[in-house]
């Protein structure tokens, strides 16, 4: 019993203290940023490894995404006929919920765990510790470039998966299907509002999920035990704590723009 | 060099999509013409009744959009609906005598305000209000007559001297 709630203990502060150790690490990269203004090179690279290699995946994902909606939502609207407002659907469920959401998992799975393993292995080889030697910060060189470049690659990537699924919803419902094309887009015009749908769900959300994803996956391999368990570990823990963070995020931000 | 070049041209390329994604959103997915709103010129009109009309419904013309719903209030006094309208300057010949009512598109579909135009030569401007309006029709209060006037029926009518 008294065991028990010791673990319980132990288990919350080292949970706290982690958290701790997490928020002090953001503020020292934020204060890091001044000095990546004079090396934008830095966030070019890493632009390149997180953004433009997790393209293909997330223009693939996109593209189904997008045709299993147009079917789905065919099959359950042709009842009512109702299949002009297939755009709608198609659209809304993109914009609002699964262009970001899913942008951001596919994202954490594709480039956060790559980043963790990169900066735990970093750790394993003391490449850090070589830089400090050399009074090189690893904060400026390394974990905020890193970071950065993956804020700015989120939303982007977000908004090429909402528009390539929207694309193959488009495809399926209007060349295979038949569903007016006119009606398709012009109902799904009538119905996405500009600021309420596409900034509050694609950019906001996205520019949300890009943040917490980022700061987790560098977090992680910053704190990754150095040794080559510690950083399976770590690599594990990155892409399940952002799939949780991301969702119960998604649901915070949904209630307050969506919900009332 | 080549390869930073080539990494360079890569992310240029990447940004360009992802902008484009953007704007694609903005100008084929939703309405940006919807952004600037307030060109219109206001009209108010009272409704017994606006059952689901809701604001930003579609304000039509013989079938064609010409505004939309900008506000519903209720006068407190009156107990009357009171829908302010923006219609598009454009169309800055509607009589003052023209008519308003609250249809339903399909039997499922969202409500909107149809203007039926009059005949004065005056025309309406900003401010103006409509006289003649026709509430929405509640389902219910159909129904309800309809069962009334089934229950009369039943009875034989009434003699009249």
């Amino acid at each position: 019993m008294i065991e028990g709630l010791q673990r319980l203990g132990r288990a919350t502060l080292f949970w706290f203290n982690r958290l701790g150790r997490a928020t002090l690490f953001l503020l020292r990269l934020l204060g890091a940023l001044a000095a990546l203004g004079k090396r934008p090179g830095l966030i070019v690279k890493q632009l390149y490894s997180v953004g433009v290699l997790s393209l293909p995946i997330i223009a693939m994902s996109g593209l189904f995404v997008g045709m299993v909606l147009g079917l789905q939502g065919y099959a359950n609207l042709v009842d009512f006929g109702a299949t002009s407002s297939l755009g709608t659907v198609v659209a809304l469920s993109l914009v609002r919920e699964l262009g970001p959401v899913l942008a951001a998992l596919l994202y954490a799975a594709r480039a956060g765990s790559a980043l963790t393993a990169e900066i735990g292995l970093m750790k394993v080889t003391e490449q850090l510790a070589a830089m400090q030697m050399m009074a090189v910060d690893p904060f400026a060189r390394v974990f905020a470039p890193r970071f950065v470049a993956g804020v700015i690659a989120m939303p982007l990537l977000a908004g090429i998966f909402t528009a390539i699924g929207i694309l193959g919803g488009y495809f399926v419902a209007v060349q295979q299907l038949g569903v007016d094309s006119g009606a398709f887009w012009s109902q799904m015009q009538a119905a996405v509002r500009l600021v309420d749908d596409v900034v509050n769900g694609v950019v906001v959300k996205s520019a949300v999920f890009g943040w917490v994803a980022n700061w987790i996956a560098v977090f992680e391999g910053y704190d990754a035990i150095p040794t080559s368990e510690g950083i399976s570990l770590a690599t594990t823990r990155t892409v399940v704590n952002t799939a949780l963070v991301v969702l119960a995020l998604d649901f915070v931000l949904t209630a307050i723009f969506f919900g009332a | 060099m080549g390869t930073l070049k080539k990494l360079e041209l890569a992310v240029g390329v990447f940004v360009v999509l992802g902008l484009a994604a953007f704007f694609m959103l903005a100008m084929k997915v939703s309405n940006i013409a919807d952004l600037g709103e307030d060109k219109g010129y206001k009209i108010t009109a009272r409704f017994e009744n606006v059952g689901g009309l809701k604001v930003r419904a579609p304000v039509t013309l013989g079938g064609v959009r010409i505004g939309r719903v900008v506000g519903i209030d209720l006068d407190a006094r009156s107990y009357e609906a009171v829908v302010t309208l923006s219609i598009e300057p454009k169309y800055d010949r509607l009589p003052t005598d023209s008519s308003a009512s609250i249809l339903t598109s399909g039997v499922l579909g969202e409500q909107y305000v149809g203007l039926e135009p009059g005949g004065m030569d005056e025309y309406l401007k900003n401010g103006g209000s409509l006289k003649l309006t026709q509430s929405a029709l509640v389902l219910e209060k159909l129904i309800g007559r309809m069962v009334t006037n089934a229950a009369s029926g039943d009875k034989p009518p009434a003699k009249t001297p």
